[in-house]
């Protein structure tokens, strides 16, 4: 039973107030794309023992969607902010790196393990 | 050796001294097995059972052996009963948490004909050799008759624990949900929590303090021991009518701590009135506490000893066994034996010598013996042996005889000593199930052979901080000051975690008995031999032996958690209290490894059982699921409506009239509509009003036709994909202005189709200006259908509804016989249809309105049978029969309803994917039977041929049939490979009624094919 403070309406959200979404700063694919690209925005995903970035959505609230930043093993959160975005904002990013040295953004990812591999 | 003519009968029975928590002056009759029994007022069920000489209480799970109580508390594995009966029946109550109340009436479990003579012992001879560690898994391996024939009716007879209610019956009882808010919780109303408490409360914080029993104080007052001078109970005393003084604390006594959950929540469980059933009220309550920290003050378990025959009713735990006798005064025998590895079970010899017990002998394990402790014993002239174990327990219905043996030996015998009770105590162990749930990690701790909670790795919240601490002997167990001092300790760091002003705790001071050191014993004796240790139990509820362990051991099941699978080992409802540690220990002997690097199964919620009404609290009957109503629900209901459930809706299926079946009239409502005219309730139709500068270019993306080029007026029935490219819902659009388009779904779909849309608009495109707003309540919308439709619209007068005025595929805004309106010509049946909808609030006057002016054009309303048949006459496909999450709209042949000329739009790329364009892909056509009959629904279709698993190879299904009283036969759609090729031809599915039907495969179209009638 996680809380998680919706970043749109301020509220401390129980989770039943919220719905998950999965990964979140997922690119999407569509026409034009490869089939190996569309494949992984489809059906890969990330399911890192650690840091991770998920949507929720503040069904039974304000109804927005935001993102928030949390550790899957210690359940600690980082921060929520808009879904409007890319990617975390920066200071969320320098939270997570100050608390857990060495992690940087994307860093996680299977694609980029794919690519270094 | 004493000789047995010492002694005349074994019993237990109440004493004429202690019994603190029990009123003497007054009595309780109850029953047992029917046989009626007395007792006083504070009695568990367990120590009145004790108090007219009921030792056996139960028959074990696999082998039925006789079981008596073995514990006082929570962690007791033997003494489940079926309490009550009818309405408040309930199984596997322990008797040990069961507070006595007048006219209590308990059933023992678990055993056939009776609890004296049991059939299942006599199997379990038989049988035993199969019922070894993972005897389910090796069973499943034999040849099926010889599984059901041999194993299966004897499983049957024997598998399950108590009865289960009568589910005819509706459980009498109420139960609700109650929400708490905290800055500290404490679990656990003994002296650690009591103190806990205490100093966090002087903080100011808000504390919530739970106690699981009817009583607090804990062991305390059962242990003794002085605390600020006083009598331990007197202190208890004076430290709750303290808090009960304090506003910001709360007390709850008969509440357990059931889980620990994410971020500070919390599980509380509340059994108000199980004491005094009928009290006015709720059952029971489920607090679901929000809390920044919580203390668990949960105390230890201690820890059978494994020797033979350690299940032999009247063999109990040490500490449990002197509950009894200074809580309600009872004991379980004249006679005792004592074994231990502790210091702590001296204070058994010493409570029964005072209570009037006789102690045979103190069996102590360690070469050296005990400490101070050991010599009060000594002192008091009861016998003490060093360096001894019990060799085994002569088996029987209660404890006889007593073979004693060297610690280090193999169990040969030194003496047979005669008792009727043997107490034992293998160590204790915290209870760290709440500290665990939610992540809290444990250490092995050697000088007490326990896992104790680790405090550098607590469970931690939102912020990563730890929000769960320990206090007293759930911290790992210890003498009475420094139980004390650690809780004050916590009491204080959990208030200062809290946000609470920091203060120096102050503990209350008692003094510690110097204990010498416990020394694990994990087999009794050291070296048991394989007679002895089939004798052993670990698990008594499910029946698991040290030979079961080391058995799967053995067969090379290493990981703790697939040998607790394996075995059964803690799988019971007790989830091994008693039995975890020792399984643990002699697994890790068995693998020649330490404990530690074995380690423990997981914890999880709730601690101990809490009952199903609790979860459900409120939440039953009529509210259990709140039901979607339209405006005409009540006309529907009296008028015949025989309801459907569709979503959170309620549809009519059809209209009954007098003497009429299901079929009949639905029947006459298809013809009726068809001839006549026919009324829908349509208003549980989804409606989204999708609005803004970007909208087109939005509903171009999400249909996956073309919306923006619809013309204002107009109407367009539309598809959307999933992002996978599957079938998700259908409906049609109409365009209102410029900027806005009012979109159908279906009846389940506007929800979901809702939700689906602000998705993407929030998280993808979130650059375009559109709002989308779900209407669908706003209006009742009625289906006005059939060759008379435009006849009763102009009887009732108003707007324009000719072919010229109102075209097919147009809607208007305007006047009908008074009503603000707005029609749609759209039809789902075929007919020539008017789809109109009006407000919510006008909806039911305006069906009387229909019905009163349709009375000349032979009005009546239809269900959704009939709609289903009308459509499915048409070839119209309905979203969750033709489609199931797996169909694309090419296997339907809607390929006109995707635009070629958009870019983009959801599911377009998918529909490129290799198996979505596969032309094996099963196709949508109409199913005609051979002999007119209906199809059974979702039959398959057989091909030639066989796959891997000798079934005949499918090659098509059935997606929707009816009776079509328009044909006078069956009607049918399916999805069938090759479909559209293969017009014409004829092919089989086998029913699950033994018969084959064959169908012709066909247009799905069977009606009006050229769609002239819709179109008038």
């Amino acid at each position: 039973m996680l809380i998680l403070t919706c970043p749109y309406c301020g509220a401390t959200a129980e989770e039943t107030e919220l719905q998950a979404g999965g990964e979140a700063h997922l690119k999407r694919f569509g026409p034009g794309s490869s089939d190996e690209e569309f494949h992984d925005y489809l059906f890969v995903r990330e399911n890192p023992k650690g840091v991770h970035f998920e949507r929720w959505r503040h069904t039974n609230g304000c109804g927005k969607w935001f993102h928030a930043a949390r550790c899957t093993t210690s359940l600690e959160v980082f921060g929520t902010y808009p879904a409007q975005t890319t990617e975390p904002p920066q200071d969320i990013q320098d939270k997570i790196s100050k608390k857990r040295p060495g992690w940087s953004w994307r860093e996680f990812s299977c694609a980029s393990a794919k690519d270094a591999s | 050796m004493l000789s047995a003519c010492e002694r005349s009968a074994h019993m237990s029975t109440r004493l004429a001294k202690q019994g603190r928590l029990i009123d003497r002056s007054k009595q309780i009759v109850f029953t047992f097995n029917g046989k009626s029994m007395l007792g006083h007022p504070g009695d568990t069920l367990a120590s009145a059972l004790l108090a007219n000489d009921q030792m056996l209480v139960g028959r074990s799970f696999k082998y039925h052996r006789p079981r008596g109580l073995v514990a006082s508390g929570a962690e007791e594995p033997n003494a489940l009963v079926g309490l009550g009966s009818g309405t408040r029946y309930e199984p596997n109550q322990r008797a040990t948490t069961t507070e006595l109340f007048e006219g209590l009436a308990a059933q023992s479990q678990n055993h056939w004909p009776s609890l004296e003579f049991d059939i299942g012992i006599v199997n379990s001879k038989l049988f035993s050799r199969f019922l070894t560690a993972g005897f389910y898994y090796k069973m499943f391996m034999h040849p099926k008759p010889f599984w059901k024939h041999v194993y299966e009716p004897f499983i049957r007879q024997s598998a399950g624990l108590g009865k289960a209610p009568d589910k005819e019956l509706v459980d009498a009882d109420t139960y609700e949900h109650f929400y708490f808010f905290a800055d500290v919780v404490i679990v656990g109303g003994g002296v650690a929590g009591l103190q806990a408490a205490k100093t966090a409360a002087a903080t100011g914080a808000k504390v919530l303090l739970m106690e699981q029993n009817a009583h607090w104080g804990g062991r305390a007052p059962v242990d003794g021991g002085t605390i600020d001078g006083m009598e331990a109970e007197a202190w208890v005393t004076k430290t709750l009518d303290e808090l009960r003084a304090m506003e910001n604390v709360t007390l709850r006594d008969r509440m357990m701590g059931a889980g620990v959950y994410d971020h500070g929540y919390l599980l509380g469980y509340e059994r108000l009135s199980d004491h005094m059933p009928g009290k006015p009220g709720p059952r029971h309550r489920l607090w679901r506490i929000r809390t920044k920290q919580i203390i668990t003050a949960t105390g230890a378990i201690e820890r059978p000893l494994s020797f033979a025959g350690n299940d032999v009713p009247g063999v109990m735990l040490a500490a449990s066994m002197r509950d009894y006798v200074v809580n309600w005064g009872v004991t379980p025998g004249k006679r005792v034996v004592i074994a231990t590895n502790n210091d702590d079970a001296y204070r058994t010899a010493l409570i029964l010598k005072d209570a009037g017990v006789e102690v045979a002998c103190v069996v102590d394990a360690r070469r050296l013996g005990g400490g101070a402790l050991a010599k009060q014993v000594r002192d008091a002239g009861i016998r003490v042996e060093d360096g001894r174990a019990i060799a085994k327990v002569a088996e029987g219905k209660r404890v006889t005889k007593v073979a004693i043996c060297l610690q280090n030996g193999d169990g040969q015998s030194i003496e047979e000593i005669e008792a009727d009770a043997v107490a034992m105590s293998g160590g204790w162990s915290p209870v760290v199930h709440l500290w665990s749930h939610c992540g809290g990690k444990l250490t092995w701790d050697d000088t007490q052979a326990h896992f104790r909670p680790d405090p550098n790795r607590a469970p931690l919240s939102h912020d990563g901080l730890p929000f769960v601490s320990t206090a007293g002997s759930a911290s790992g167990p210890m003498g009475l000051g420094a139980v004390l001092s650690d809780a004050a300790e916590a009491g204080a760091k959990a208030a200062e975690a809290a946000g609470l002003p920091a203060q120096a705790p102050v503990a209350a001071v008692a003094e510690d008995v110097e204990e010498t050191q416990m020394e694990p014993v994990w087999l009794m004796p050291a070296n048991a031999d394989i007679q002895h240790r089939m004798k052993s139990w670990l698990d008594y509820q499910n029946d698991v032996k040290v030979s079961d362990v080391q058995l799967a051991a053995r067969e090379g099941f290493e990981s703790v958690e697939h040998t607790k699978r394996y075995t059964t080992l803690g799988m019971a409802t007790d989830q091994g209290k008693l039995s975890n540690i020792n399984g643990l220990a002699i697994l890790a002997d068995s693998l020649g490894s330490e404990i530690p690097q074995v380690g423990t199964t997981t914890f999880r919620p709730p601690y101990h059982p809490i009952s199903m009404g609790a979860i459900g609290g409120e939440a039953r009957g009529e509210i259990f699921q709140p039901l979607r109503k339209t405006p005409m629900y009540a006309w529907n209901d009296k008028n015949g409506a025989d309801w459907e459930p569709v979503g959170h809706w309620r549809r009519p299926f059809a209209y009954i009239r007098n003497g009429e079946t299901q079929h009949d009239a639905v029947n006459r409502e298809v013809k009726n509509t068809r001839e006549n005219l026919g009324l829908l309730d349509a208003s549980t139709l989804g409606k989204l009003i999708v609005k803004g500068p970007d909208a087109g270019k939005f509903l171009d993306l999400m249909y996956t036709n073309m919306m923006s080029n619809l013309k204002v007026g107009k109407c367009r029935y539309g598809l959307m994909c999933s992002e996978n490219g599957f079938l998700m819902d259908d409906g049609v659009v109409a365009r209102i202005d410029d900027d806005t388009w009012l979109c159908h779904t279906t009846t389940g779909g506007a929800d979901r189709i809702h939700a689906h849309m602000e998705e993407w608009l929030q998280t993808e495109w979130w650059d375009m200006k559109v709002f989308v707003a779900n209407v669908t309540e706003q209006y009742a919308q009625i289906a006005v259908v059939g060759p008379n439709a435009r006849k009763v619209l102009e009887k009732l007068g108003g707007m324009d509804v000719s072919k010229e005025a109102l075209p097919f595929m147009e809607w208007r805004d305007g006047e009908i016989g008074g009503f603000k309106a707005r029609a749609y010509r759209i039809s789902f049946s075929g007919e020539l249809s008017y789809e109109i909808a009006v407000s919510a609030s006008e909806g039911q006057a305006f069906w009387d309105a229909l019905m009163a002016a349709g009375a000349e054009f032979g009005v009546m309303p239809y269900g959704t049978e009939c709609l289903h048949i009308l459509r499915a006459e048409k070839g119209f496909i309905m979203i969750g029969d033709e489609t199931d999450g797996t169909v694309i709209p090419q296997d339907l042949g809607l390929h006109w309803a995707l635009s070629k000329k958009k870019e983009d739009y959801i599911g377009k790329r998918a529909h490129s994917r290799s198996h979505m364009a596969d032309p094996e892909r099963w196709q949508l056509v109409g199913l005609e039977t051979v002999d007119g009959s209906v199809l059974p629904d979702g039959a398959y279709a057989v091909g030639q041929g066989i796959n891997a698993n000798g079934q005949k190879n499918t090659i098509g299904r059935v997606t929707s049939t009816y009776f079509s009283a328009s044909l006078n036969r069956g009607i049918a759609m399916g999805l069938v490979k090759h479909g559209r090729k293969r017009m014409g031809e004829v092919i089989s599915f086998p029913g699950t009624d033994g018969k084959t039907y064959e169908a012709k495969i066909v247009d799905p179209v069977v009606y009006d094919k050229e769609g002239a009638k819709q179109d008038v």
